[in-house]
């Protein structure tokens, strides 16, 4: 009778352990697959090596150079040499990741018949009318004439000219040497025309660390697509002035023709406003000996921050915007002077404040006073007043005075305030700039991405970024062959792009979930179902490591309470049991260190303990 | 007999004269007024208004230079192509019964109506946009505004300025009764004012006055106005309008006398110099020499009357650009007192007067009633009727029944438009003839939605608005807004889905461990021979009884 019984049992013990196995096998084949793909946040691939790649980018700037030699400007036997190429290549140092190369690809030619005839022409102005009519030069290039070494179309003591075109004219010389010392002297025009330090360093002002003269660099308005100016006009007291500003006329004349020029950086678009009872922050000083109110250096700062808040921001665009203040002080405070750190009155009565705008106090001439009774009309001449607001705008858009080399005539800008190189330097500076941005935007998003797995990737996000990678690649390719407008354009794209992914609101949807409630809302069902999977599998493994080992048995006695133990049926049920009070035992910890979990404890443990009493009695 | 007085009135406004000539006529002008009427409850209420107008093109021209019209709102327009804006925040619900009509209508909450220009391609997307941007500029939460709460009324809302072709998808509505109006809302319409509140009458705009009051409503509205008699070019004017109701047993400590200082705790000093024409006028009906009713200081130097509909009106007109005003004592602090204090009669009934309430029980279905009195005794008014239900209340609309004197009202003109979950709410305008001496009384039942749990408000228990019709009548133009509804949909337990997944998942670990048991366990036969527990205890008791064992 026990032997059938005991081979039925056997069978059972096996049937047992193989749907043990078989949950086991379901549970990890199937379970966990399913709870990975339905949890998962949707995340899309992103190009991470690349974007780490940019860090490591080697911008090359090319400033392709056109040298073009007249007859008689090096010796004749140098002239056959002609047409050649010079690369003319150094490393710009800066304090930054990237590594900036400057690249002067010098052309050296010969000089064609018309522009003999132009350049054998007695002055200056009549010489580049004639040079610029045929050609149109591609944005970012220069064209340097070597004229003879005693040509009069310069001044004698003057060894270079620069124009307000991207022309540049440098005497020649008769010397064995005259290649290497003519490149010199282009070089030297060219860096003045193009890049130097000082407008890299002010372009990338806000990724360089700190130093003492970072202040100033970081003068100049970060780069944009577009601009906005406002013109306001500030009347702290209507009663006693009645100002009246022509300010369409002034913005006709003076500001658009500056701004048209300058359309290739961005776009602008100009406004104004006239604000009554409108004061400035800060108390002027009464000086006796001359009867007027000063403002002191040290306040300034102090002015702008009561006018903002009436400024008022630019409801219909998102641009940045740059203010420029006329402030007509009120009849208890004028005359009012602005004074220097030395406390010498300032000659424009104007200041500026980096990024932000310009301010400029405009007296009423005190005659006016005596004439009439109040309130007195007051006509403003806007030309005074544009001419500092101009020379505001110009350093705002960090287009500083050139750095000219030594014995070097320089032409002066043109009638719109600006001349061609200048424009061509700032977008030099401006694609260098934005490069830099979206790098770092680009670095940092991934830095982002990459550290928390909870963000959701949408397509479009990704989409953005790979367009933003190629657009700085496309950009840094397009600055090395030397298509500055091109290159600019790039550039543009790339901060645009990076920045519509960096403030993608999709990628905050699931920033906020924590891991404490995932886990409150997985352990009800997961550890159930877990704890008798894994109860099992040990039990399994266990009984298989024996039996391998019953062979060697004859060598050394294992213990054999752990023997008898796992073949009982009943060890199992004290397994279970042992399992079950542990945690409970536990379970009053979780229940006072997690409040709100509190709840699914007791349901769950019932569960356990129901489904251990359906477990038979030992035998 | 009320009923006309915002009509009339607002063409005394209107019609005031023109101030001190100008050698050349400058292109923007301000103008500012402010009406003070005690009201028939001994309340008292204020209503300012400050009219910038400025003839520009503002839609052509490429460079804008601003002057008195604030750049910011110029801006929009140019912008967004904007032929109309009409802006209002509201707190506080204008008590029609006890106050009488008000002078300017505005729904509680935020209220934003607004024409495009038909050169618009995209009108929900300015839409969108501009609720933004005037989110941004009146720091309120229009940015709510959004496909479910804006409605394109095909009758109602019709221009109020110059408008050729009135093609209402260009027009826009939306209303957030929830809005709750505060300082922070006041700061930036007072900044569009010229004189900022540094003179004239924005002076007594003070904030902590404004709102420790009964009813605050600030609005603006922005129009496109004729330039000449003969309309050949178009001027924009911007009315910024703001009406306050003094609780007169708050302030005035259960007097119904009143004061400038009293009441917004400032008095007028200088009148803005930018104004062209800067009044206060003071409702003083029942004033004359003989009848010591009440008093006003200082004595009016010119009084205004004016007999609207059988019940004659007095002002008194206080011009503050003329200096004797103001230059005798320096500041102008007008004052009224009662000498023998009017008896409490029941205050008239307006012609006109709407209430809503909602019936039914339960949390599934229910009905909106809106009761529409016409007390004239025997006119009848054709009313435009414009109700505007969230989606998540689901309307029955062939239950929708008009009552008036007991019997079936048929309105003339029905447009109905139904809600889409989540999408738009439902619109429903009807021209309704109001009869002589009648209540009628429109109702129709809803059921309530089940909202999705990410769709409740922060705070669902506290209910649901349900945006108030609002009746214009043609004949009078009076627009009146119910109050708004209350309405609480089925709210959940929000710990509710944590508890469903424990329950869930105890229930699925429950029969999970009996079927592992049931597969995996070993079953045999057990031998009875070894006793368990309970036998040997029982053979304990067998023992000491003396009786065998088992």
């Amino acid at each position: 009778m026990a032997a059938p019984g005991a081979a039925a049992t056997d069978l059972e013990v096996v049937r047992g352990k193989r749907a043990a196995l078989f949950f086991a096998a379901v549970a990890i084949v199937l379970g966990l697959p399913l709870w990975w793909k339905t949890t998962e946040t949707y995340r899309a691939p992103l190009p991470y090596s690349e974007i780490s790649g940019l860090n490591a980018l080697q911008l090359r700037l090319m400033v392709p150079v056109t040298v073009v030699f007249t007859r008689e400007s090096v010796p004749s036997d140098d002239q056959e040499k002609l047409p050649f190429t010079v690369v003319h290549e150094r490393e710009i140092p800066l304090k930054y990741k990237m590594k900036i190369k400057c690249r002067f690809q010098k052309a050296y030619r010969r000089a064609l018949d018309h522009e003999e005839e132009a350049l054998s022409l007695g002055s200056m102005q009549e010489a580049e009318t004639m040079l610029a009519e045929p050609q149109e030069q591609a944005e970012g290039s220069l064209t340097v004439y070597v004229i003879p070494e005693h040509s009069s179309l310069l001044p004698q003591d003057m060894m270079s000219y620069i124009g307000p075109e991207r022309t540049a004219v440098v005497r020649g010389i008769m010397h064995r040497e005259a290649f290497n010392i003519v490149g010199r002297r282009v070089i030297q025009v060219a860096q003045a025309m193009s890049l130097t330090e000082d407008v890299l360093a002010a372009a990338l002002a806000d990724h360089l660390p700190e130093d003492k003269w970072s202040s100033d660099k970081r003068r100049p308005l970060k780069s944009s697509l577009g601009y906005e100016i406002t013109f306001s006009l500030l009347n702290p007291d209507p009663k006693s002035h009645d100002v009246h500003w022509d300010i369409e006329g002034a913005v006709r004349r003076y500001v658009q023709p500056f701004l048209s020029a300058l359309s290739a950086a961005g776009n602008f678009s100009v406004d104004s406003q006239i604000l009554y009872y409108a004061v400035l922050g800060v108390n002027p000083r009464f000086d006796p000996a001359s009867s007027s109110y000063y403002l002191a250096a040290h306040s300034l700062p102090h002015v702008i921050n009561p006018v903002e808040s009436r400024l008022g921001s630019s409801a219909a665009s998102l641009y940045p915007v740059l203010n420029f203040l006329l402030y007509v002080p009120e009849l208890a405070h004028s005359p009012l002077y602005i004074q220097d750190k030395d406390g010498a009155p300032v000659a424009t009565n104007a200041f500026h404040s980096p990024r932000w705008g310009g301010i400029m106090v405009y007296n009423v001439d005190p005659k006016a006073y005596n004439a009439s009774k109040l309130p007195v009309r007051v006509e403003v001449d806007m030309e005074q007043v544009m001419e500092v607001f101009l020379a505001q705008l110009r350093l705002l858009f960090g287009i500083a005075q050139p750095q000219l080399p030594v014995k070097c005539l320089f032409s002066g800008p043109k009638s719109e305030g600006l001349t061609t190189w200048e424009l061509d330097r700032l977008l030099w500076a401006r694609s260098v700039e934005n490069l830099a941005t979206a790098t770092t935007t680009l670095t940092s998003l991934a830095q982002l991405l990459g550290k928390i797995s909870n963000i959701v990737i949408k397509d479009d996000v990704a989409s953005e970024v790979y367009r933003a990678v190629a657009a700085v690649q496309k950009a840094a390719e397009e600055l090395a062959s030397g298509h500055l407008a091109s290159a600019f354009t790039a550039s543009q794209e790339a901060v645009t792009s990076s920045e519509r992914a960096f403030f993608d609101p999709s990628l905050l949807h699931l920033l906020y979930f924590p891991d404490d409630q995932k886990f409150a809302i997985y352990i009800p069902l997961f550890l159930p179902m877990a704890v008798p999977i894994l109860l099992s599998l040990v039990k399994i493994f266990l009984e298989t490591r024996k039996s391998w080992k019953k062979p060697e048995k004859t060598t050394y006695a294992p213990p054999r309470r752990i023997s008898t133990r796992s073949t009982s049926s009943g060890s199992r049920f004290e397994t279970w049991t042992q399992a079950l009070s542990s945690l409970k035992s536990r379970s009053p910890q979780l229940q006072s260190g997690c409040p709100s979990t509190g709840e699914i404890w007791t349901p769950m443990l019932d569960a356990l303990s129901a489904t251990s009493s359906h477990l038979p009695s030992s035998a | 007999m009320a009923a006309a007085l915002p009509l009339v009135l607002f063409v005394l406004l209107l019609l005031g004269p023109v101030g001190r000539g100008h050698a050349e006529p400058p292109r923007d002008s301000l103008r500012e007024e402010l009406v003070i009427t005690p009201l028939p409850s001994g309340d008292v209420a204020a209503t300012f208004q400050f009219r910038t107008r400025w003839d520009s093109e503002l839609q052509r021209e490429e460079v804008s230079h601003y002057r008195l019209f604030p750049k910011a709102l110029g801006q929009l327009i140019s912008k967004y192509s904007l032929r109309e804006l009409h802006l209002s925040f509201t707190q506080g619900f204008w008590r029609t019964r006890y106050w009488g009509p008000p002078f300017l209508q505005a729904p509680s909450g935020a209220e934003l109506w607004v024409w495009f220009q038909d050169t618009v391609t995209d009108v929900d997307k300015s839409w969108k946009e501009l609720s933004n941007v005037l989110s941004g500029i009146f720091c309120a939460s229009l940015n709510f505004i959004d496909s479910t709460n804006t409605v394109t009324p095909t009758a109602s809302f019709k221009p109020l300025g110059l408008a050729n072709g009135t093609d209402h998808n260009f027009l826009r509505y939306a209303v957030l009764p929830r809005e709750v109006v505060c300082t922070e809302n006041l700061t930036p319409w007072k900044k569009l004012l010229p004189c900022s509140s540094k003179a004239g009458l924005s002076v007594l705009l003070k904030a902590d006055r404004l709102f420790h009051t009964s009813y605050h409503s600030q609005a603006v509205h922005i129009r496109p106005v004729c330039r000449n008699a003969r309309c050949t070019s178009v001027s924009w004017e911007l009315r910024q309008t703001l009406s306050v109701v003094f609780d007169a047993f708050v302030t005035g400590q259960g007097k119904k006398d009143w004061s400038l200082f009293r009441m917004f705790s400032r008095t007028l000093t200088e009148p803005c110099p930018l104004a062209s024409e800067s009044r206060v006028y003071v409702d003083i009906t029942g004033y004359n020499q003989d009848n010591e009713t009440l008093e006003v200081t200082p004595p009016p130097t010119t009084t205004y009357q004016d007999v609207i509909l059988g019940a004659r009106k007095t002002y008194a007109v206080y011009d503050l650009l003329d200096t004797a005003v103001i230059n005798n004592s320096r500041n102008l602090n007008l004052q009224l007192k009662w000498k023998s204090p009017p008896e409490s009669e029941a205050p008239p009934v307006p012609f006109l007067h709407a209430q809503r309430y909602v019936s039914g029980y339960g949390l599934q279905n229910g009905k909106l009633n809106t009761l529409l009195y016409n007390t004239h005794p025997h006119r009848a008014f054709p009313v435009l009727l414009l109700d505007t239900v969230p989606w998540h209340l689901r309307l029955y609309v062939h239950t929708l029944t008009i009552t008036s004197k007991g019997k079936d009202n048929k309105p003339s003109y029905v447009h109905y438009q139904p809600a889409q979950d989540r999408l738009q709410p439902h619109l429903l305008e009807m021209l309704i003839q109001l009869p002589a001496n009648s209540a009628t009384k429109v109702s129709i039942q809803f059921e309530r939605a089940l909202l999705k749990w990410t769709e409740y408000t922060p705070d669902p228990n506290h209910g649901f608005y349900v945006r108030y019709p609002v009746s214009d009548s043609s004949s009078y133009f009076v627009r009146l807004y119910t109050e708004p509804l209350l309405v609480n949909l089925p709210t959940p337990d929000f710990s509710m889905p944590y508890n469903v997944i424990c329950l869930t998942c105890t229930v699925v670990a429950v029969c999970y461990g009996s079927f592992y048991n049931l597969l995996t366990r070993t079953f045999h036969i057990e031998e009875p021979s070894t006793g368990g527990l309970a036998k040997r205890l029982a053979n304990l008791i067998r023992r000491a009884r003396g009786v065998p064992p088992l």
